[in-house]
C-alpha cells in the first residue's frame, strides 16, 4: 500500500496502481487519450504527463508509471502545463480542423482537451498529413486523417473482442490503423466507436444525422439478448437515433453488442401503428381499437378457458406478461407459456433456469464446460467474461456442441450427447478435471434445452453439477445461457402452463388439431405459425413480423424503447427500463392494451395505472421489488433423467444479426448479415 | 415686465416666432427620402433577410454542422442532415422560421463556412404568415440573388473582424 503525495495531498493507494489511477482516486483529473481502464497500457499519446519526484527532471507518463512509496506527484506545475500544451500542439499538427463536419464534434476528447490544455492558435503552416479511408465493414465509418494513433481500437479488438482484424502498420508519420480492407468480424466491433477519442472511427448508420446536444438521453435496458445490458437511448423528436452502452460493472461493463447498438433503425420500419382485423376475404384491414376489441371480445366470450392459450415473446416486459397472465387466469385458461423455443426449463426451481454463477463472477471460474451453446452469439458479453478469464486467469474451457471460433482456445469434446452422459457417469476424463477444479462452472445453452430431449439434457447437466462439485457454499457453477430477454422474467412470474395446461408445443398441436380456438401472442414471433392456421390468433406486438402475418386481430404495442418496464436478465437481475420515445400512431404501451381489453371482456384487471400494476406484481413476486440486485436462490432438486437422442448439439442462433422482430426489420442488421453471415458462407478461401 | 408681456401677447409674438422657424426650415436640406424610390444607406453589417450562400463553383456552402441551430436563441432554425450521394455531409432540410427570428446575427457568427448570412435585404414582407417559413430552396435562392451584395459586405467588414 504505497503512500504518495499528489499536489501536496497525501494519499494511500492499493498496490499495483499507476500514478494516473492514484491521481484519479485523489480527485485530480489527468488528461489522456490512449489510456483506458479496461485495456492494456500503451503509453503512446503522452497526454498524461506529470512531474514526479524523486525521479528524472522531466515529465513522466503517469498512465505507465507505477505508484511508488514516497512519490511526490505534481499535476499543475508550469512544467506539466507546458508539457501538456506541447503534446497537444504535436497532436494537432496533423489533426484536421474539420470539427464542423465531424460526427464526434460535441463529444470529442480531443476537442475538449484542446480547449482545456491547448494553445489558442497554431504555429504550424505546413500541409497536414492525409490518410486514405479504410474499410471496416457496414458499421464503422473511418476518417483516418483524424486518427491520433492512440491504438485503443487495436487493443480493444485484440484484447476484448478477441479478433486480430485491426492493427497499426508503418511507423512515425506514416503510421496507420488498418484492417487490410476487411470488415471487423467481431460482434462487439461497435465499441471501438465509443473508444475512439477522436472522430476517426464513427458510426456508419448514425453518420451526419444528429448532434449530441440535440438528443434526449434516456437510461434503460437492452432486450435484444438476455444479458440485460445497460444502455442509453438517444432520441431526437420521437425517433431513436442511437443506442450507447452505460456503465454497469456487474452486467455489461461498458460494452454492448453490435446487435444491441445498431438494430435501433429497425424501430423505424415495419412498425404496427394501428389495430388490424382480418376481414371476410382474409385480408388484414385497419380498424379502430373499439372494433378490434369487439372482435376479440366476441371470440373470447364464447370460448371455454381451456380452449384459450397465450404465448409471450422474447422481448416482453414483466408488466405486460403479468397483465396477460392475470387476464388468462381470469378467463380460466391454464395454457400459457413464455418459452417460445420450447426450452425444457423448470419453473418450480428458480436456480434451474438462472445463470447462477453471475455474469461478473463467471470470469473467476477456472474451468468451464459449454454445452450446446455459442456464447459468442447468444450472449456476447458473457463470452467476453470467459475470454477475460481465459486470458488473465488461465480458465480452461471445454465445449460440447458446435465447433466454432469463440475467441479463446478450448478443448473440443465433440457435439454428441454421449460425451455429456459420459461426464455425468464420471467415465470421461473431464469429470475428474471438473472435480479437481476450484471454481468449476458449466453453461448449458438453448441449443441443448430446446431440443425434444431438453428435459433429459437439463437433468444430466444437473447431475454433472451435483456430482462434480459445481455447487458449493459460496459458488454455484450451474448456468443456463438464455437468449431471450423476457425469459427469466416470464419464468419468475409463472408465465408457464398451469394445472393441466399446455406448453408451447401443446398449444401449437392443440391449435392445429382444433382443441384450442383462440391463441393470444404477446410479441411471439419465433413459433411455427402454420400450426395456428385454424385458430383465431390475436397478435399484440410492435413489428409486422411472423406473428402479425398469422394474426386475425393485430393490436399495436410498444417496443422496448417506448415503454417503462421491468426486465430480468439471465442471472436473475431485476432491472427497470425507462421510456425514451412514444409508440408510433395508435400503438399503446402493452399493459394498457391488456387492461383495456380485460374491461371489454368483462374480466377487469384490478389496477388502473403502472404503480398499481407494479404493486400487484410485487405482491405476486416479491423479488421484483429489488431493482438491480440478484436475489440469492437455493439449489433444489429438478429435472428427470431420460433418454437423450444421439443428434449432435447445435447453437440456438443461426444468424447473430437477426434474432428478433426489431433486428429483422433493421437495414443495418441486414447489411451485417450480408457482410458477415452470407459472405462467410459463400467464401471458398480463394476469393480473398 | 408686466408691460412687456402684455405687448408680446397683443402682437402675437409666439405665433410669429413659430412661423419664422417654419420659414427657416423650408430652406434647410430635407431629411426624408422618397421611399421606396429612394433608400437610405446601409452598413455592411446590416442584419436583414437570411440567405444560404454557394461557392463560386455552385456548390452549396452549408455542411450541416448545426452550430447555427444550436446557437439560435429563438430556436428558429431546424436542420436535418444525412450523407449525400458523394458521401459529403449536407442538409436535407434547412428551415428558418422568419417569424421567430430576432435578427441577432448569431447564426452567421457561428457559421464556420459563411454559409448562412443575414443579407442587406429588409424588404421581404409577405401577405401570409406561411410565406415567412423559409426552407432550404428559398434560402439558397436568396443567396443566389444577393450574392454580389453579400460578398462585398463581407469584404468591407473583413478588416474589422
Amino acid at each position: 500500500m504505497p503512500k504518495l503525495k499528489i499536489d501536496g495531498v497525501e494519499i494511500e493507494v492499493e498496490n499495483g496502481l499507476t500514478v494516473l489511477q492514484a491521481c484519479e482516486q485523489a480527485g485530480v483529473e489527468i488528461p489522456r487519450f490512449c489510456y483506458h481502464e479496461r485495456l492494456s497500457v500503451a503509453g503512446n499519446c503522452r497526454m498524461c504527463l506529470v512531474e514526479v519526484s524523486p525521479g528524472p527532471p522531466k515529465p513522466q507518463a503517469s498512465c505507465a508509471l507505477p505508484a511508488g512509496e514516497g512519490m511526490e506527484v505534481t499535476t499543475n506545475s508550469p512544467m506539466v502545463e507546458k508539457a501538456r500544451t506541447g503534446v497537444m500542439e504535436f497532436l494537432l499538427i496533423n489533426h484536421p480542423l474539420d470539427c464542423p463536419i465531424c460526427d464526434q464534434g460535441g463529444e470529442c476528447d480531443l476537442q475538449d482537451q484542446a480547449m482545456g490544455y491547448g494553445n489558442s492558435g497554431s504555429r504550424y503552416t505546413e500541409d497536414k498529413r492525409a490518410v486514405s479511408e479504410k474499410y471496416m465493414g457496414p458499421l464503422i465509418n473511418t476518417i483516418m486523417t483524424r486518427c491520433i494513433h492512440c491504438t485503443r481500437c487495436v487493443r480493444f479488438s485484440t484484447e476484448v473482442g478477441g479478433v486480430t482484424d485491426m492493427g497499426m502498420v508503418n511507423r512515425g508519420e506514416n503510421a496507420e490503423i488498418t484492417t487490410l480492407e476487411k470488415a471487423v468480424s467481431s460482434e462487439l466491433s461497435g465499441n471501438v466507436i465509443d473508444l475512439c477519442p477522436v472522430g476517426a472511427l464513427t458510426s456508419k448508420p448514425y453518420s451526419f444525422v444528429a448532434r449530441p446536444w440535440e438528443l434526449k438521453k434516456t437510461e434503460t435496458i437492452d432486450v435484444l439478448d438476455a444479458m440485460g445490458s445497460n444502455i442509453r437511448v438517444d432520441v431526437r423528436g420521437n425517433e431513436v437515433m442511437r443506442v450507447l452502452p452505460r456503465l454497469n460493472e456487474d452486467v455489461n461493463e461498458e460494452w454492448i453488442s453490435d446487435k444491441s447498438r445498431f438494430s435501433c433503425d429497425g424501430l423505424r420500419s415495419q412498425r404496427l401503428d394501428k389495430p388490424y382485423v382480418r376481414n371476410a376475404a382474409g385480408k388484414l384491414e385497419p380498424a379502430s381499437w373499439d372494433e378490434a376489441f369487439a372482435v376479440i371480445s366476441a371470440k373470447l366470450s364464447g370460448a371455454a378457458g381451456e380452449r384459450i392459450a397465450a404465448i409471450a415473446g422474447d422481448q416482453c416486459d414483466a408488466e405486460s406478461m403479468f397483465a396477460l397472465k392475470g387476464l388468462m387466469d381470469a378467463l380460466g385458461s391454464p395454457n400459457l407459456d413464455c418459452r417460445q423455443d420450447g426450452a425444457a426449463l423448470d419453473p418450480s426451481v428458480r436456480s434451474s433456469y438462472l445463470f447462477n454463477t453471475g455474469i461478473a463472477k463467471a470470469e473467476e471460474a477456472d474451468i468451464c464446460l459449454i454445452i450446446g451453446a455459442n456464447p459468442r452469439w447468444e450472449a456476447p458479453l458473457v463470452n467476453t467474461r470467459l475470454r477475460k478469464g481465459w486470458l488473465d486467469g488461465g480458465m480452461k474451457i471445454s465445449v460440447i456442441g458446435p465447433q466454432l471460433d469463440l475467441t479463446y482456445d478450448y478443448d473440443y469434446l465433440g457435439a454428441s450427447t454421449a460425451t455429456l452422459q459420459e461426464i455425468a457417469d464420471g467415465t470421461h476424463p473431464f469429470a475428474a478435471a471438473l472435480k479437481a477444479a476450484k471454481r468449476p462452472m458449466l453453461m448449458i445453452g438453448m441449443g441443448a434445452l430446446s431440443r425434444d430431449d431438453g428435459a433429459a439434457c437439463l437433468a444430466v447437466a444437473r447431475k454433472i453439477a451435483n456430482d462434480c462439485g459445481l455447487i458449493r457454499d459460496d459458488w454455484n457453477g450451474f448456468n443456463v445461457l438464455h437468449t431471450a430477454a423476457a425469459r427469466v422474467g416470464g419464468m419468475d412470474l409463472g408465465f408457464t402452463p398451469g394445472q393441466g395446461g399446455c406448453d408451447v408445443s401443446g398449444i401449437l398441436n392443440g391449435a392445429s388439431s382444433g382443441a384450442i380456438d383462440v391463441v393470444y401472442l404477446l410479441g411471439a414471433d419465433e413459433i411455427k405459425m402454420s400450426s395456428l392456421d385454424k385458430a383465431f390468433v390475436i397478435y399484440q406486438g410492435h413489428h409486422g413480423d411472423a406473428g402479425a402475418h398469422a394474426a386475425d386481430v393485430i393490436l399495436p404495442g410498444a417496443a422496448y424503447t417506448e415503454k417503462s418496464g421491468v426486465y430480468v436478465n439471465l442471472e436473475g437481475r431485476v432491472q427497470r427500463g425507462r421510456r425514451a420515445a412514444f409508440p408510433p400512431g395508435d400503438a399503446r404501451e402493452d399493459w394498457t392494451i391488456l387492461r383495456a381489453l380485460s374491461a371489454i371482456v368483462g374480466k377487469t384487471l384490478p389496477y388502473d395505472d403502472l404503480p398499481g400494476l407494479r404493486k400487484a406484481m410485487h405482491e405476486a413476486c416479491p423479488h421484483f421489488t429489488h431493482i438491480d440486485t440478484v436475489e440469492p436462490t437455493s439449489w433444489e432438486d429438478f429435472g428427470t433423467i431420460g433418454d437423450m437422442s444421439a443428434a449432435p448439439f447445435k447453437s440456438a442462433i443461426e444468424n447473430f444479426y437477426m434474432t428478433d422482430p426489431i433486428s429483422r426489420a433493421s437495414e443495418t442488421m441486414a447489411a451485417c448479415t450480408r457482410e458477415f453471415i452470407l459472405n462467410a458462407e459463400g467464401a471458398t478461401g480463394t476469393d480473398g | 415686465m408686466m408691460l412687456n408681456r402684455t405687448a408680446s401677447s397683443f402682437l402675437l409674438m409666439e405665433l410669429v416666432q413659430g412661423m419664422a422657424l417654419t420659414l427657416k426650415a423650408m430652406f434647410r436640406p430635407k431629411h426624408t427620402i422618397n421611399y421606396p424610390y429612394e433608400k437610405g444607406p446601409l452598413s455592411p453589417r446590416f442584419r436583414g433577410e437570411h440567405a444560404l450562400r454557394r461557392y463560386p463553383n455552385g456548390e452549396e456552402r452549408c455542411i450541416a454542422c448545426k452550430l447555427c441551430e444550436a446557437v439560435c436563441p429563438a430556436q428558429a432554425i431546424t436542420i436535418e442532415a444525412e450523407p449525400r450521394e458523394d458521401g459529403s455531409r449536407r442538409t436535407t432540410r434547412y428551415d428558418l422560421d422568419m417569424t421567430k427570428c430576432i435578427y441577432c446575427g448569431y447564426c452567421q457568427e457561428a457559421c464556420p463556412v459563411d454559409a448562412i448570412v443575414e443579407g442587406p435585404n429588409f424588404e421581404f414582407a409577405t401577405e401570409t404568415r406561411e410565406e415567412l417559413f423559409y426552407n432550404k430552396d428559398k434560402l439558397l435562392a436568396n443567396g443566389d440573388r444577393w450574392e454580389a451584395e453579400i460578398a462585398s459586405n463581407i469584404a468591407l467588414d473583413a478588416p474589422y473582424r
